[in-house]
Parts: structure tokens; sequence; C-alpha cells
């Protein structure tokens, strides 16, 4: 872009009035944006709910609140990248015969990086950790996380990643660069301006928080247990949880160094990933792929999890293949360490270099198969009953099938050197992830969203949004995989063959009936809050559950169990069903508790600040702000007085009205 | 469950009635030897990279010409009496001897800071001869590793400082001797990688 003033100031770096884009597309987002912004600003402080929302969720350190604003914010976040998905589908219907389409390059090229870094690190990953962090706490009968404080921490750093990644919508540009910033591209050469330091700080500043709650929820899951539980009795998800944040701890160090070496290319003029001086840019594919393959696995393990909970749930029956279940999760945590090299056969390592990774590959795919089958079994001679969590599983079931089988297509190197960045690889992985993460993430909101609210979704918008997105994706697709077996590459703005249109056009239908699938979410949610008395769950146990979360309230008390429960085999709280126990109704005692603490959205906030700072070379604020971080940080361990109890008057208030609750129940 | 138990002993099987603690802050040793390994992770990445890229001298001065091994051996030296040191005031912290620990503490800081001082040293008098991080692939690893040393024990030497702050005002209480002892372990974890450093970088350069 010509017009860009690249002088830089002390007050504020190269941050001028350049930065901010003339493009009508951009501007009429940001109107659109602000207005929305605003008017929502201020009904919040119309309805004054600033102290509720600051004094009750955003300082909350209960996983709870932290795991539900978590998937608040993978939400929002899934709109932005939607939107991101529309505009390319559009382009590329667009422009053939001659037609530049409606997007330049340089715009087209945000668009598809953008499309990447959010669905996965601030759509997918905040789904799951929300996720975890909801379910996990109450499936293994503990009342928080190990570490409350860092948990919200975490929560406002992945915050502060999505802000920077949304700042660079109207201020400046993001990287041109597609979702994995490969250098030279995204080296100071061929980017000189600032998209990719946006997406550099973004990342980075989000990246802490993941690391610490993967360190987090895995030590809660060692250490917080209730009483019997041993780690072959623990549900499935709790399981899959623990798999995925072993991966997100030994993984996410290595995305956080690469991208700091990245850093410093750009920053210092070291040459790491540079052409020139010994650099070497492979070494960056390498890294950033030994990352990014067990990245893959923490996206997908957890919503294994929550479809073994649905499967056996829904069909009545203990999961069939406990064990093997378990132990194919681990084989894919090991394995998924050894699999990177298959992002990049056509790199040239040999031939005998990419027969071992083709061929861990392929094996990593028998794991996966047995889990297939484990749920089918589960299947096999139930009672299963097709609520909308069930019908989420089968239909991941199916699509995933075929996207796995694709998937193994391409672990074949020879294969892989024709399909390689082709529409073949992004039908494939769009095939897994919308496949198989997203339908997770929707199976799990149906699923437990009457245990996180107290009342059920509305079937019939769940269903229309189900079919909706089903279809949508098929159509969607389907013809990429086509367009790939073509010839056709990825991030393509322009083409030359009218006879590729149609396949485009079917895509961008099958997108379209994606967008209702949204719509219809959305709609799903507004209704079931406006129409709540009508499905509420007062039993706590809606679904006739298996485990732990459903042996407490719907939406659960702060301290979620009055009374540890004590784990005698799989499957807690089926036995107590069983057995007929009832929760004790007296003798309440005093529960120890960890106090909110505003510190956690101090500290993101001045992250984002000096990540901002950085982005624009506005050198004092940046220096300002860590100092910030540092004296905060200082200060809060100067903090002792950290936990209180709460009192048994309020235990036993709390669990009465319980008792109210299921005596309305007639339990 | 058997059919004669009185019920209430029933209803203990499944719910833990008496009252039990949590000993407050059960998990933090865990969850920060987790957090070590992390950082190993990154260090790995780093040591890696210089596997990589450290013979990529670019046709500048490798490490035969830059380094002075007496410096990095006093350096080593300050580093590992820094973490003897340490162990005396972990020691003088379980027999409950608080201002002997102190005194240790202090010595394990001034030594702390002298490995520091030397490598600014280190640092400054490379870049004056041409061989900053900019210079060649080899030096930016170099500096990448060892500087990403120096910041953890720079870290690690404000932690301590606040450590001493917070003893000094609160005693040897539960909360502190738990952080003391995260910190020890972080302490010799520097150490750890420093042994690396020292083995792969200085020693196996001047080969």
């Amino acid at each position: 872009m010509a017009t860009i003033d690249h002088s830089t100031t002390f007050l504020l770096g190269r941050l001028n009035w350049s930065a901010v884009p003339t493009d009508p597309i951009v501007l009429v987002t940001f109107v659109v944006v602000a207005i929305g912004g605003a008017a929502a600003l201020g009904a919040l402080t119309y309805y004054r709910l600033w102290g509720y929302l600051w004094k009750e969720w955003f300082t909350s350190v209960d996983h709870k609140k932290i795991g539900i604003m978590y998937i608040i914010l993978a939400i929002i976040m899934l709109v932005r990248g939607f939107a991101d998905a529309v505009m390319m589908r559009i382009q590329q219907v667009w422009a053939f015969n001659g037609s530049e389409g409606y997007l330049n390059a340089h715009h087209y090229d945000q668009i598809f990086t953008a499309h990447g870094v959010i669905m996965i690190f601030f759509v997918a990953m905040p789904f799951v950790t929300g996720l975890m962090n909801y379910v996990v706490p109450l499936q293994i009968g503990a009342r928080d996380v190990s570490f409350p404080f860092l948990n919200n921490f975490s929560f406002w750093m992945t915050v502060g990643g999505a802000v920077l990644v949304m700042a660079s919508l109207f201020v400046g540009e993001f990287a041109q660069t597609g979702w994995l910033a490969f250098p030279p591209l995204s080296g100071l050469g061929y980017s000189p301006w600032v998209g990719v330091d946006y997406y550099i700080w973004g990342l980075q500043v989000a990246g802490v928080g993941t690391t610490l709650s993967g360190i987090n929820l895995l030590v809660t899951i060692i250490k917080m247990r209730a009483p019997g539980m041993t780690l072959m009795r623990m549900p499935v998800f709790t399981w899959t949880s623990l798999c995925t944040n072993i991966l997100i701890v030994a993984s996410f160090p290595v995305l956080t160094m690469t991208l700091i070496l990245l850093t410093l290319d750009r920053y210092v003029g070291t040459n790491f990933f540079t052409s020139e001086l010994g650099g070497n840019s492979m070494m960056y594919i390498n890294l950033i792929w030994i990352w990014g393959h067990p990245e893959v696995y923490i996206l997908i393990l957890p919503l294994f999890g929550v479809f073994s909970e649905v499967t056996s749930t829904f069909c009545g029956k203990r999961l069939f293949g406990y064990s093997s279940m378990v132990y194919a999760t681990v084989c894919i945590t090991v394995l998924s360490y050894i699999v990177w090299l298959h992002h990049f056969f056509t790199m040239g390592s040999g031939a005998s270099v990419n027969a071992f990774f083709g061929i861990t590959t392929m094996i990593i795919s028998v794991p996966t198969g047995a889990k297939i089958f484990n749920w089918l079994f589960t299947m096999y001679q139930g009672r299963v009953r097709y609520d909308l969590p069930m019908m989420w599983t089968v239909a991941f079931m199916l699509t995933f099938t075929v996207g796995g089988m694709t998937g193994v297509l391409l672990a074949v190197p020879p294969a892989d050197f024709v399909l390689h960045n082709s529409l073949f690889l992004i039908a494939h992985f769009h095939n897994v992830i919308i496949g198989g993460v997203l339908f997770g993430c929707f199976a799990a909101i149906a699923y437990w969203w009457p245990k996180a609210f107290g009342f059920k979704l509305n079937v019939f918008w769940g269903k229309v949004s189900f079919w909706c997105w089903v279809v949508g994706f098929w159509a969607a697709f389907m013809p990429l995989y086509v367009l790939g077996l073509m010839g056709v590459t990825r991030r393509m703005r322009v083409f030359d063959d009218p006879d590729l249109r149609i396949w485009f056009i079917i895509a961008a239908l099958g997108a379209a009936l994606i967008a209702m699938g949204i719509a219809a979410f959305f709609i799903q949610i507004g209704v079931s809050i406006w129409k709540r008395k009508e499905n509420p769950d007062l039993s706590g146990d809606p679904w006739d559950g298996r485990t732990l979360e459903w042996a407490t309230s719907s939406p659960p008390p702060a301290y979620n169990f009055a009374f540890t429960p004590v784990v005698h085999g799989l499957d807690a709280w089926a036995e107590m069903k069983q057995e007929g126990q009832k929760r004790p109704k007296a003798a309440f005692m005093p529960i120890h508790m960890p106090r909110y603490t505003g510190t956690g959205v101090i500290l993101a906030g001045l992250s984002t600040v000096c990540g901002f700072a950085l982005v624009w070379y506005i050198w004092w604020l940046a220096a300002l702000s860590f100092l910030g971080i540092i004296v905060v940080a200082i200060a809060h361990t100067f903090n002792y007085d950290r936990d209180y109890y709460v009192p048994v008057e309020e235990v036993s208030a709390v669990e009465g009205e319980r008792d109210l609750q299921l005596a309305k129940l007639g339990a | 469950m058997s059919t004669t138990a009185h019920p209430s002993a029933a209803a203990t099987s499944y719910w833990e009635t008496e009252p039990h603690h949590h000993p407050e802050g059960a998990s933090t040793s865990l969850g920060f030897w987790v957090y070590l390994m992390s950082d190993c992770l990154m260090f790995a990445v780093l040591f890696a990279v210089f596997g990589v890229l450290g013979q990529s001298y670019a046709a500048g001065p490798g490490p035969k010409v830059l380094f002075d091994l007496t410096l990095v051996a006093i350096n080593t030296a300050f580093l590992l009496v820094s973490s003897i040191t340490f162990g005396f005031a972990m020691l003088a912290m379980y027999e409950g001897r608080q201002s002997r620990m102190q005194v240790w503490l202090a010595i394990t800081l001034f030594f702390g800071l002298a490995f520091l001082a030397v490598e600014l040293y280190e640092f400054h008098h490379l870049i004056e001869v041409g061989a900053g991080p900019q210079r060649s692939a080899f030096l930016s690893s170099f500096f990448a590793l060892v500087g990403t040393h120096g910041l953890h024990v720079t870290f690690g030497s404000i932690w301590l400082v606040t450590m001493m702050v917070q003893i000094h005002r609160k005693g040897l209480i539960p909360a502190n001797q738990r952080r003391m002892n995260c910190l020890s372990m972080f302490w010799h974890f520097l150490d750890v990688i420093w042994i690396g450093v020292f083995t792969f970088v200085y020693l196996l350069g001047m080969i």
C-alpha cells in the first residue's frame, strides 16, 4: 500500500492517520461495529450492569463463570471468523472471466490469514478451554481448579490476544502471510508494516493464557479428584482433557519460542529465519509444526471426550471399551508428536524421512478408528435417544470419518506431492475441524447448557441449526475436494478457468446454509432464554446422566458440592442413582473458597497495551506497561488473604432451596 | 451395599461428611514443576536452534575467536556457588533460622548479580568487536540462548528480592515457605540449564 506514512515519532511510534484504513468495506464494517459496540456499551451503562459484571463475572475465579466467559468469547469470534469465510467465498465466485472480484490482494490476503488465526486460536481454543474449565472440576467432584486466580488471568490474556487481532482490522493491517506466518514472507523484507506484528503479539498474549490454563487444568485433574476416583475411574471427558492439557503444556512453549525468534528477526535484526547470513527459514516451518500438529489434537481430543459422554448417556449404557478409549487417547497424545513433518513432505527431506512420517501418520488413524468403533458399539443394542447432543454426535461420526480418510490419503507422500497446498487439503482439515471440533462444541453446548443455566435449549431451533450446519458443511466443502483434485491451490484470489466456477458457486451456497445455521443457533439461544420457564431443569440431571456433574443442582452452587462425593467405580453418578443414594441434607460445614480478584483483568489489560505499543514501536508505552505488569504482579503476591469460608448458614440455605426444587419435582 | 448397614453409614460411603482439609497449596509444587518443564521446553527449542545454526558463521567470527573460556568458567562458578548458597538458605529455613536464611539469600543474590554482570560484560564486548546478534545465524542463536538464560536469572533475582522482603515482613509462614520451595527449584533449574549452555555452547565451541 503506497499511502502508508512510514515515519515514526517518539510519542506514537509509527502510528499515524495513514493507519486508519480507507477501504470502503473496512470503513463500513468499522461503522457497523462502532455503532453496535456503542449500543452494547450504552445498554450496559443504562441498565447499570457494569458493577454487576465486574463483581460477579470479570473478577470471578469461579471455574464455571470463567468457562462460560470463554465460550462467549469463542462464539463472538466465530461470527468474526465466519464473516471472513463468507467474504472469501463471495470473492472466489466473483473473480472469474477477467474480473478482479471486490477484494484487492492486500485485503484478501489479510482475510484468509485472519480467518485461520481467529478460527483456531480464538474460536476453537476458547471453546475447548471453556468446556474443560466448566466441566472438569464438576466431573471430578472438586470445588474449583487448583489455581483459581491463574484461571481468571488466563482467560483475560486470551481476551487480550483477541482484542489485538480485532484492533488490527481498524488500526493498521493484519498479516498477509497465512495463519502460520512462514518466513521469509513474514520477515521484515516482505512484510514491512504492522500486520505480522499484530499476529505475533496477539498470539503471544493469548499463548501465555493458554499455557497457564494448561498447567492449571493438568494439575487440577491430577490433584483434585474426589476420593476414590482413580485414574481408570475418571470420566472419558476428564481423560481427554488431561491428555489435551499435557499436549498444551508440552507444545505451546515451542510456539512461544518460535514466535520470539521471529520477533527477534523482525525487531532486532537477527538471522534465524532470514535468507541471509546463515538463517534457515525451513527451521521455522519445522518448529511451528512441532507445535502445530499436537495443536490439532489439543482441539479434537476434548471433543472426543464429549462424544463419549454423549453416546453413553443417550444410549443409556456404560461406554463400550472404556479402557481401550483411554489407551487410544493416550496413544494419540504420544503419536501426535511424531507426525509433524507430514505438513511439508514437499520440503524435500528425502524418501526415508517422508516414509517415516507418512507411516506414523497412518498409524495415528488406528487409535482414532478404535474410538469410532467404541462409539458405534456403545450405540449397538442401546436405547438411543436422538436428542440434540446425540444428533450432533451421529453427524460427527459420519462426517469425521470421511475427513479422517482423506487425511490418510494425504499421509501418503507421493499423493501429497500432488495434493499439497491444494483445496483438497483445505477440504480435509475443514472436514475434521468443523465435523469434529465444531460439531462437538455444539453437542457439548446442547448437552451441558441445562447444567450451566438451569433450563434446556429449544429443540426446534436447535434442529434447524443442526440441519443447516450439517447440510451446509457438506455443500460447502465437498466441492473443494473436487477442485483440489483438479489442482486448484489454496489462497487464490482470481481464477482463469471458467469451468471451475460452478464448484465455487456450490461452495458459496453451502456457506449460505451455514450462515442460516449460525443464525438459527442464535435464535435458539434467544428463544430458550425467553421461554426458559417452559423448559426448566429442576432435577439437575435432565438427561439421566452418568457422571458427577449431574449429581448437583442446575446451575450448581458456587461451591459445586456441599459434600464431596466418594467414588466407587466408573460412572459414579449412575451408581449412586442405582444404589438409591441421596445427598446428605444436614450437618453442613463451612466451605473453603477462593476470593475474587481484579488483578487478572489488570495484568491482561497491561499486557494488551504492551502488545499494542510493541506493534506500533511506541517504546515508552511498551516499557511503561511492561513495568506495570511486573509491579502489579509483585504487588499481588503481597496479598496473602486470598480465601474465605462460606458460612454454614449460607450453605444450608442454598441446599434448602435445592430440597424445595427436588420436592417440586416430586423426587 | 449391605442392606443391614445403618442409613447414615451408607450415606457416608458416597459423600464425605467429615470435614477434611486440603492442605493449602497442595498443588503448588506439582504446578510449579509442570511450569518448569514447559520452560525447559523453551530452552530445548533454543538448544535445537543452536544445534542447527551453531555452525552458520556467515564468514564472521566463530566461537574460538570470540569466547574467553576463563571468563565463562568464572561465571559458571558464580552460578554454581549461588546454587549451593541457595541450598544453605533452604537448610536454614527448615531449621527455622530466619536471619541466617536472609544472609544466605543475600549471598545468593550477590552471586546471581555477579553472574549477570559478567554476562553483560561479555555481551558488550562481543557487540563492540562487531559480533552482535545480527552478524550471523550462529551469533543470533548464541545471543538468544544465553540471553534467555540471563533474563531468567534477572527475573529470579527480582523474585529473590521480593521473597526477602516478604520473609522480612511475614516471617517463615507456610505460604512463604512454599514460595521459597518454588524459587529454589527455579534457581536450581537455571543452574542445570547453564550447565547445558556451558557444555554445548562454550566447551564444544572451543573444540
